[in-house]
C-alpha cells in the first residue's frame, strides 16, 4: 500500500459538518492525466463543473498535464465523491484522497 | 469530414453517410459495453468507471455501490443522445440544442476514451506516425480503420466544443 490509502472506516452519516473534527473533514478530489482527453475539453469541464475562471480552469488543466495530476476541489468526503463522479461522467480520471 | 457551427443557439453540422455509419457504430459500441459487456476486468470499463480510492478496494466498492448505476445510466443516455441525433443510414444535417450538445461532446469523449484504451494510446503518441506505420505494414488493417476513427472523433469533438465555448 502507498501513502494514498483511505482508511477502511465507512464514513458515518453526518448531517452537519461542525460535529466532525477538522482533520475528518478535509478531503481532495484529484484529477490525473490521461493521454486521450483533449485540453480545451478539459479545461471547459473544469469550468462547467466547478463554476472556474476560464484563466484558473486553464492553469488547473496544465498542472494535470505537466504535474501528471492537480488537486481540483477540497472540501468534505462526500463531497469529493460526488466531485470525483460528476467528474467520471466527464470522462476525467479523477479520485478522492485525504488533503 | 464535417465540423460543427453554431447557429441561432444550435450546433449544427452536416455529415456524409460514412460519418453517420461512424458514428452510430462507435455509440453502439460503448452502449454494448455498458450494457450486456459490462464487465469491471475490461480496462475499458477501468477507465470510464475510475477507481476513487485507488489503494482502497472496499472504499471503491462502496463507492460504486452509490454512483455506478447513476454514472452508467449517465453514459447509455449521453450515447443514446448521439443516436438520436443521427440521421437513418444517409447523409444529413445534425442541429443539437446545448443539452443535447453538451450529451454528444461526453458521448465522443467515453468513445474515444474506449479507443484510446483499445488502441494503446499513450502521451505522446503521435497519431500520423501511428497511421503510418499502420498502413505501411496493411493499409486494409482494422488499425488504420480504427486509429482514423479515433482521430476523426477528436477533431469533430474538438469543432464541436469550439462552438460551444465561441
Amino acid at each position: 500500500m502507498g501513502g494514498m490509502a483511505a482508511p477502511q472506516v465507512v464514513p458515518v452519516e453526518t448531517p452537519d459538518t461542525d460535529e466532525v473534527p477538522a482533520s475528518d473533514r478535509q478531503w481532495v478530489t484529484i484529477v490525473w492525466d490521461d493521454p486521450v482527453n483533449l485540453m480545451t475539453y478539459v479545461t471547459w469541464v473544469f469550468q462547467k463543473l466547478f463554476g472556474y475562471s476560464r484563466e484558473r480552469a486553464e492553469q488547473l488543466m496544465l498542472d494535470v498535464h505537466h504535474k501528471g495530476r492537480a488537486v481540483v476541489s477540497t472540501g468534505a468526503r462526500e463531497r469529493m465523491e460526488h466531485d470525483a463522479s460528476q467528474l467520471h461522467a466527464y470522462g476525467l480520471w479523477a479520485t478522492v484522497d485525504r488533503s | 469530414m464535417s465540423m460543427f457551427r453554431r447557429q441561432a443557439g444550435h450546433y449544427v453540422a452536416v455529415f456524409a453517410v460514412d460519418e453517420v455509419r461512424v458514428l452510430r457504430k462507435v455509440a453502439s459500441e460503448v452502449v454494448g459495453l455498458l450494457t450486456d459487456g459490462f464487465d469491471h476486468t475490461d480496462p475499458v470499463v477501468g477507465r470510464l468507471f475510475p477507481a476513487v480510492y485507488p489503494q482502497d478496494a472496499p472504499g471503491t466498492a462502496e463507492f460504486r455501490r452509490y454512483t455506478e448505476g447513476d454514472l452508467k445510466t449517465a453514459k447509455i443516455d449521453q450515447a443514446g443522445a448521439i443516436l438520436a441525433a443521427l440521421p437513418d443510414d444517409a447523409g444529413g444535417e445534425v442541429r443539437l440544442d446545448a443539452e443535447a450538445a453538451e450529451a454528444w461532446l461526453r458521448a465522443l469523449n467515453d468513445a474515444r476514451l474506449a479507443m484510446g484504451v483499445r488502441l494503446e494510446i499513450k502521451d505522446g503518441t503521435d497519431l500520423g506516425e501511428e497511421l503510418d506505420d499502420a498502413v505501411a505494414e496493411d493499409p486494409g488493417s482494422s488499425r488504420v480503420f480504427q486509429l482514423s476513427v479515433y482521430a476523426y472523433l477528436g477533431y469533430l469533438q474538438e469543432s464541436l466544443l469550439n462552438a460551444l465555448i465561441d
